[in-house]
Parts: C-alpha cells; sequence; structure tokens
C-alpha cells in the first residue's frame, strides 16, 4: 500500500467516523462459497475496540469527502477547511478485500460526500457493491449509506447488492435540518425512508433478498435545542411508521474546523447513553416515550440514573413486585432486571420458589432491584417508599481514569 | 459402592466423554461414584469393570443438553466432566427440564462455562488476523496464530472454513492448529508463535485505519478493555497504536476546543447546487441508457428490453414484460403475444410505428425447463421497482392515451391490484389519460372456438374505441 492510499485512508475514515453505526448484524446467511469470499452470519462481530470504547466491525469511510452540501454539524460540509480525498472504486474494493482476508472485518459500510449529483455519487457507491459481489463473489456485509435526494430507481436498486440500508436523519426536527442541513430536505428523507420500508417488506413476503437487514438512521443529539422527549417522540415514529431496525444516537462531537454556527464543546456522552437505555425501553421492555418522560424533568432524561430507575422511582405505588407470581410485562418494569433475567426468573418458578439467593444467579442488577421486589424470603418493607432511595441507589460518578 | 476412575485425553475430549457417560449409565454408576481425569493417556476406565461405552445404548437427552455438553467440554476447568455427568444423570432421573430450572447451582454453574467457551469462541473469531506469507507455489498464503483460554480450536474452525473457503491458511495456537488447503481440514498438535511472522502492507493500512477511526474526544479505555482485553493486544497489529492514541487525545481535544471556529471558505458552488435538483435523466435516450445499464432484479434476462415508438406518439401500450423472443431480440412485443397485438392493432386502424409500445416490467422473468425458459408474472413488489422508469418514460413521450395490457400494466399505472374484465375501457392513470384491456397473451390462452372468436372481437372493439379516444384528445 502506497503513501497516497494511506494518506487518503486516513483521510476518508477519520472523515467517516461521526457516523456511530457499526454493526454488522442482522443479516441472513450467505456464504462464498470455493469460488468467492467471506460469510455473513446474522449475529455480527466486533474485531477489534477503539480507546474510544467503540466497536470496529466494518471498514467505514467515505467515497469522497468532497461535498457539495452546506451542514453545520457535519467537518465535511463544503465551507469546510478539511483535508479533502477521493477514492476510486477499484481502491475501495482492494482495501475491503485485503482487510478481510487478513480477518479484521465484517464487511463495508461505505458512506459519500455529494460530488457532481447524488445520482452520481450513489452510483459510484453501488458501483462498489456491485464490483464486491459479481466480480469478487464477496458474501460479507455491505451497508450502504443512502442518499435520499438521488433518484427513486437507485434507491431500489442499491437494496440487490445492501445487506442494510441507512439514511440519516441528522436532526429530530425538520425545523432544526432547515437551519443547520439547508440542503435537506426532512419530507424527502422520510419519503425515502417509506420507499426502503415498503421494499424491505415486500421483499420479505415474496421472499427476495432486498436490504435483508432492513434499515438505519442517526440523529445527532446536542447540535439543536431538541429535547430527549422529541428525540425518543421521533425515534418512536421512525421504529412505528417506518419499521427502522435501529436509530443511533451521535452526541454532537467537537469537530476540527467547526463551523461558527454551533457552540463547540465537549460532547455530552450520558446523554447519549441514556438516550439508548430509552431507545431500548421503547423497543424491547413496552415502555412509551410518555412515560420514560415522566422519569426526568421538562423532556429531559435524569443524566444520574439509567430512565428505568428513573421512571420507578416515580411511580413507586406498582412497587414491590412479586417475582414469583407478577407477569412478564410487570417484571420488565423492574429496576437492574433485563430481560433475559425475566425470562429466566418466568423457567425457574416452575421449578421452586424464588429466594433471593436464587435471582443472585439469575441477575447482575440485584442492588437496584432490591428495594422493587418481594421473593420467597424478601420483602423491601418500607425500603420502597423512603425519600432517600434515590441517593442509596446512585452509584458515586467515577472519574474517569486514562493510563 | 463402586468405584470408577475415568481419564479422558487432553483438552475437549467429547468423544471419550460421551462413550464414557453411557457406560456409566449402562452400569448404574452415580456422580459420587466417578472420578474424572484429564490429560492422562487416554486410555479409558483404567481397569474398571464399567460395559463398554461403545457398544452401550445410546442416551436419549434433551438437545439443549448435547449442545451445552459439546461446549462445555472445551472449558479448562477440571471438574467439567464431573459436573456434566451430574447434571445428565439427574436428567436422566426424574429431572428432564433441568435445564429450565436457571437458578440452580448446578445448571447455574454450568451456564458460566458455557459463557466463557461462548465468549472465547467469539473472541477468537474476532479477534484473530491472518498474515499472508509467502507461499512456494506463488499464491496466497495466510497464517494466524492466536492464544484462546480453552480448547476451542476445532469448535472455532467451522466459522473460518466457511469464511475462508477460497484461501490456503493454518491457524496456530498453543493447544492446537488448523490446516485449510481449499479443499480439506487438517488438525495438528499445538504450536508455537512462528518467527518472523510480521505485518504485511494491507496490515499497516488497517493499522492507519484504526487509528483514523477514533474519536479522541470521547475516549474510554475502560469500556475498550472489557471487550479487548490485553491478553489478545499481542496478535493484533494494530493495537501497538493504542498507548499513543490515549496519550495524544486530550491535546487533541483541547486544541479543537480552543482553536477559533474557522472562517468558512466562501465557495458558493451555486451551479452545482442548482445541478443536483435536475438529476433526473434529461432526454429519454439518456433514461434508456439508465434502464440499460441496471441490474434485472431477478437475474437470468439476456438484457433490458426499452419502450419503441416516437416521442409524442399519441398512444402508448404499456404489456407485462418482455418474453422468451423480446429478452433475445431485444425488442418489445415481437413474441407471439406482440404478432397477435400488432395483427389487432392494424384491423384496428392503429399505425404500429407511430404508438409507444413498452412493458411495465423491462427485464424478462423465467423458471428454465428443459431447454424452454417458462415465462413467470412479476411479484407486486418487482412491478413497483420498475415503477419508476415506466413514469420517466411517459413523462418523455407525452401520449394523449396510455393503454394498460392485462392486470400488471394496471396495477403499474394505477397502484392498486385491478381486475381487467371488468374494468375494461377508459380509465385515469393519475396524470394521464388511461384505457383498460386485456393482454393479448390472454387471447393466446384461450381455447380454439366461439369463445376465442368473441374475445379476439371485444379486444378489436378496445383498440377501435382507443383509436378513436385518442384523436377525440388533444
Amino acid at each position: 500500500m502506497d503513501d497516497a492510499l494511506l494518506d487518503k485512508l486516513g483521510i476518508l475514515a477519520d472523515a467517516a467516523k461521526y457516523d456511530a453505526s457499526c454493526a454488522s448484524s442482522g443479516a441472513k446467511g450467505r456464504k462464498g462459497g470455493a469460488a468467492g469470499l467471506g460469510s455473513t452470519t446474522g449475529a455480527g462481530i466486533c474485531h477489534a475496540y477503539t480507546p474510544d470504547g467503540r466497536c470496529v466491525s466494518l471498514l467505514k469511510i467515505l467515497l469522497t469527502n468532497y461535498c457539495l452540501f452546506d451542514c453545520a454539524y457535519c467537518i465535511n460540509r463544503r465551507s469546510s477547511n478539511v483535508r479533502r480525498a477521493r477514492f476510486s472504486v477499484a481502491e475501495v474494493v482492494a482495501l475491503t478485500i485485503g482487510f478481510y482476508k487478513r480477518n479484521c472485518i465484517e464487511g463495508l459500510f461505505l458512506s459519500s460526500g455529494i460530488i457532481r449529483s447524488p445520482d452520481h455519487t450513489m452510483e459510484q457507491m453501488m458501483l462498489v457493491a456491485k464490483t464486491l459481489r459479481q466480480e469478487h463473489g464477496f458474501a460479507g456485509y455491505i451497508h450502504l449509506k443512502t442518499i435520499p435526494e438521488a433518484s427513486p430507481w437507485l434507491i431500489e436498486q442499491a437494496g440487490l447488492w445492501a445487506d442494510r440500508l441507512s439514511i440519516n436523519l441528522e436532526l429530530p426536527s425538520d425545523r432544526s435540518l432547515e437551519q443547520l442541513a439547508p440542503e435537506k430536505d426532512g419530507a424527502n428523507i422520510k419519503a425515502v425512508m417509506g420507499q426502503v420500508n415498503e421494499r424491505i417488506t415486500e421483499a420479505k413476503e415474496e421472499r427476495r433478498r432486498f436490504s435483508p437487514a432492513g434499515q438505519s438512521t442517526q440523529m445527532i443529539v446536542g447540535a439543536d435545542a431538541a429535547t430527549d422527549q422529541s428525540v425518543l417522540q421521533t425515534s418512536s415514529t421512525l421504529y412505528g411508521r417506518y419499521g427502522l431496525r435501529r436509530v443511533y444516537y451521535s452526541a454532537f462531537s467537537p469537530i476540527p474546523e467547526a463551523s461558527a454556527v454551533l457552540p463547540v464543546k465537549p460532547p455530552p456522552l450520558q446523554r447519549e447513553n441514556r438516550l439508548y437505555q430509552a431507545d431500548w425501553l421503547l423497543r424491547y421492555y413496552g415502555f412509551t416515550v410518555e412515560e420514560i418522560a415522566e422519569g426526568g424533568e421538562g423532556g429531559m432524561l435524569d443524566l444520574g440514573i439509567d430512565p428505568k430507575l428513573a421512571w420507578a422511582l416515580k411511580n413507586r405505588h406498582r412497587f414491590p413486585v412479586d417475582v414469583n407470581r407478577a407477569d412478564r410485562e410487570l417484571l420488565l418494569r423492574v429496576p437492574g432486571l433485563g430481560a433475559r433475567a425475566v425470562d429466566k426468573i418466568l423457567e425457574a418458578r416452575r421449578h421452586t420458589r424464588l429466594r433471593m439467593e436464587d435471582l443472585g444467579r439469575l441477575s447482575a442488577g440485584l442492588k437496584r432491584a432490591r428495594p422493587f421486589l418481594i421473593t420467597a424470603d424478601h420483602h423491601p418493607g418500607g425500603l420502597t417508599d423512603r425519600p432517600d432511595l434515590r441517593q442509596r441507589l446512585v452509584v458515586p460518578a467515577q472519574q474517569l481514569s486514562l493510563f | 459402592m463402586a468405584f470408577h476412575r475415568v481419564a479422558l485425553g487432553e483438552g475437549a475430549d467429547i468423544k471419550g466423554f460421551r462413550r464414557a457417560v453411557r457406560g456409566l449409565a449402562a452400569a448404574g454408576a452415580a456422580p459420587e461414584e466417578v472420578l474424572w481425569t484429564a490429560g492422562d493417556a487416554p486410555s479409558l476406565f483404567g481397569g474398571s469393570t464399567l460395559p463398554d461405552g461403545d457398544t452401550a445404548p445410546p442416551l436419549s437427552l434433551p438437545r439443549a443438553v448435547g449442545e451445552l455438553v459439546e461446549a462445555v467440554v472445551c472449558h479448562r476447568e477440571p471438574e467439567r466432566y464431573a459436573l456434566l455427568h451430574r447434571l445428565i444423570w439427574r436428567v436422566l432421573h426424574g429431572e428432564r427440564e433441568l435445564l429450565s430450572h436457571h437458578s440452580d447451582p448446578l445448571v447455574h454453574r454450568l451456564a458460566l462455562l458455557h459463557k466463557a467457551v461462548r465468549r472465547d469462541l467469539h473472541k477468537m473469531h474476532a479477534f484473530l488476523r491472518f498474515r499472508d506469507v509467502p507461499d512456494p507455489d506463488g499464491g496466497e498464503r495466510f497464517v494466524a496464530f492466536f492464544e484462546p483460554d480453552h480448547f476451542i480450536v476445532e469448535a472455532a474452525a467451522p466459522f473460518f472454513v466457511e469464511r475462508f473457503q477460497s484461501m490456503v491458511w493454518s491457524i496456530l495456537t498453543p493447544v492446537g492448529s488448523l490446516h485449510w488447503d481449499r479443499h480439506a481440514l487438517t488438525v495438528g498438535p499445538p504450536a508455537a508463535m512462528p518467527e518472523g511472522l510480521g505485518d504485511d502492507a494491507v496490515l499497516a493500512g488497517w493499522r492507519r485505519y484504526y487509528e483514523s477511526t477514533f474519536n479522541p474526544a470521547r475516549v474510554n479505555p475502560t469500556a475498550m478493555r472489557a471487550e479487548m482485553p490485553k491478553k489478545y493486544w499481542a496478535n493484533m497489529p494494530e493495537t501497538a497504536s493504542i498507548p499513543r492514541m490515549i496519550q495524544e487525545a486530550p491535546a487533541r481535544v483541547r486544541a479543537m476546543i480552543e482553536r477559533e471556529a474557522a472562517a468558512p471558505i466562501r465557495r458558493s458552488p451555486d451551479k452545482a447546487v442548482a445541478a443536483m435538483a435536475t438529476s433526473r435523466p434529461a432526454t429519454l435516450a439518456d433514461l434508456n441508457a439508465l434502464i440499460r445499464r441496471s441490474p434485472p432484479l431477478v437475474p437470468g434476462a439476456t438484457q433490458a428490453v426499452l419502450g419503441e415508438g416516437p416521442e409524442g406518439a399519441a398512444i402508448a401500450f404499456v404489456g407485462e414484460q418482455p418474453g422468451d423472443q423480446e429478452d433475445i431480440q431485444g425488442r418489445p412485443f415481437v413474441g407471439p403475444a406482440g404478432q397477435l397485438l400488432t395483427r389487432a392493432m392494424a384491423e384496428a386502424g392503429i399505425d404500429r410505428d407511430a404508438a409507444y409500445m413498452t412493458n411495465a416490467v423491462k427485464h424478462f422473468k423465467f423458471t428454465p425447463q428443459g431447454k424452454r425458459r417458462i415465462h413467470q408474472s412479476p411479484t407486486a413488489g418487482e412491478v413497483k421497482h420498475y415503477r419508476w422508469w415506466l413514469m420517466e418514460e411517459l413523462r418523455f413521450v407525452r401520449p394523449r392515451l396510455v393503454v394498460a395490457l392485462g392486470a400488471t400494466a394496471a396495477l403499474t399505472l394505477t397502484g392498486r391490484s385491478v381486475s381487467v374484465l371488468r374494468e375494461r375501457g377508459p380509465a385515469g392513470f393519475g396524470d394521464w389519460n388511461g384505457f383498460v384491456t386485456v393482454h393479448p397473451s390472454y387471447l393466446l390462452r384461450l381455447p380454439d372456438g366461439d369463445g376465442a372468436r368473441d374475445a379476439y372481437d371485444a379486444f378489436l372493439a378496445d383498440l377501435r374505441r382507443v383509436r378513436d379516444l385518442a384523436e377525440g384528445l388533444t
């Protein structure tokens, strides 16, 4: 690999890293066989972790960081002074194959700045995917970032090559989008999500392959004034109406060459973390956005405790819950009990009346759960209603350690 | 009380364990009567009086127990065989559902061992790195060295064989080795880290990628080490950069925050931005070029069959999809149904050359049956995939009347499923004046006789109405 290519790789990986998604899961099994290369297993694999704690699963790069758009939150906007580079289709293909053969990645996550036109850019991205699939028999994971401004027939074809398509919503409201991303159009983005969702659903019914791992999106948190509640409301709509697999939240990160429109400050990482926990409650724990918002103040989540605990502390009249009798829905509401622990409880209590010691073998979150649970040998008594319960449960914040 | 000593082989001796358990079950030996040892010479049952496990009847165990056994024998825990034997004993003695008793201490203990083995396997699949090594034959050859916690080398093999079937590779570990030559897997003895296994140029690129994808504003080494403990680092080339990445991170972030927001470059690519809005094809020829280079949705077709006829044609006929003949010749309506349509048009006084002829779907879909290719109707989903192109085509042709031949065309043009025989006649297709009639292939499928003649006459009558309607519209 010559220095020029290394240099480009550095620039175009750096330019792509603000996209949070790196998942390689959800694809149907596919094998390259004797003539091809690779496989997708459905579960996804993290091949490395960077010192920011994030998983490296896919080769996440831009085809180019030249861009005609001028989105204030983006390091690659046309008015930024950042260094620019551009890969050829063959270079991206060679990098993907080279890294894949060394077992460094599950596949490729390709995105791009808009050059010449959205259609031209989208066609170049699809050419990468098509070359990998057709000329190299590549059966690894391909995630294409769809360009919503591209012609609808190109989006129709992208799903033929990709395991997952994503279209970034970027900001939770159309008004923020208008202010910070003048070339983007919220209605158009949602129309394309609708189109992709329709195709994915039809393909599934007709047993064809069209973006088998579904579609996802990303919202930037902290670049506009949106509350957590409105962010979650947007997510809930996206899950319900457009069948999205995942909504990613990306704490707005200070970027070199920042735009003057945005305040430069450290990213609200804890807020991002709480949003992911809340998102989980929406999808797997039967919570509504309103219930989650109840746990916080003024539409913002409590940064000090997880959203389930926050909700429980404000709804103490619903506790304690008897683990030997309560149904699944109620158990899922107990702080500290995850969905997997709940399912184990339901199975185990067919064999025995569960005691505290038994629960200790089923869940790692017992410290938080204790005040909200009744077992064969435990009743929290007045603990559930103690005014200082929150203080008792909050783990003192730890200093971030650098080594 | 009888006492049995079972000595199993080094590592994950699943075969020895199965045989021993069968023998013990046949002898009715309870777990407390058995002493398990591993790692001695694999002479089973040193002098015990157990029945031979090879001839003992197989045990009927729930599938989940079998899976648990297969995984847990890979663990380094010296007690693993005794624990598994206790589990099997209880399952065979009245506790068939034991594995769902998650809070039982034995089940819990085995679940932890199982989890550890799964994690170890997962980490091997994730963190192992192949290095390109010189191959005497001049081809590509890869070698990896990895240090798993448990005896998982053979259990890890299927993943690598499936994924890297077309490569030649060796995986060396202190608990065994794997060699794949594109055809067969050989399991070899433990191996040490080979000398001089350096990083090739691609791995240097990988290291650059790893450094660049890191965001210094989010540094969190604890989270990294929880998922990627240091013990794995020695064999991962990218980890050499970690100390420097962490060390430099605070300064990089300070520099970003302290730097004044950069004055935007006054680059105002107005022309380019305006051009984006009109990225739709500018001419019918552009559109056709685009259709031609797009892949068929269902693989198999020879070529895309484009519409044919003049722009500005008064009538556009939309069929279903190209057939066998159309696919070969690359022109619409040239097969048997197309010939019938051409004849009927002539009889109805419509000049085919002056009309625009096209299909809802641009590629032939078929199932091979011997040497014949049997037409298959497009699905509703496929029809929608192609719909955009038809709409663009009509935008260029601007016909006064659009004729939907058959249900597929009617579905494309109306967006809903249409009963052709019930709704034949004038219709509205969004912006277009429309007309619904049968597809000529329907006429070909009718058995000869009065019915067929009547159907043909009705089709002719439709075409005459089409001609008159088109003349009346401006």
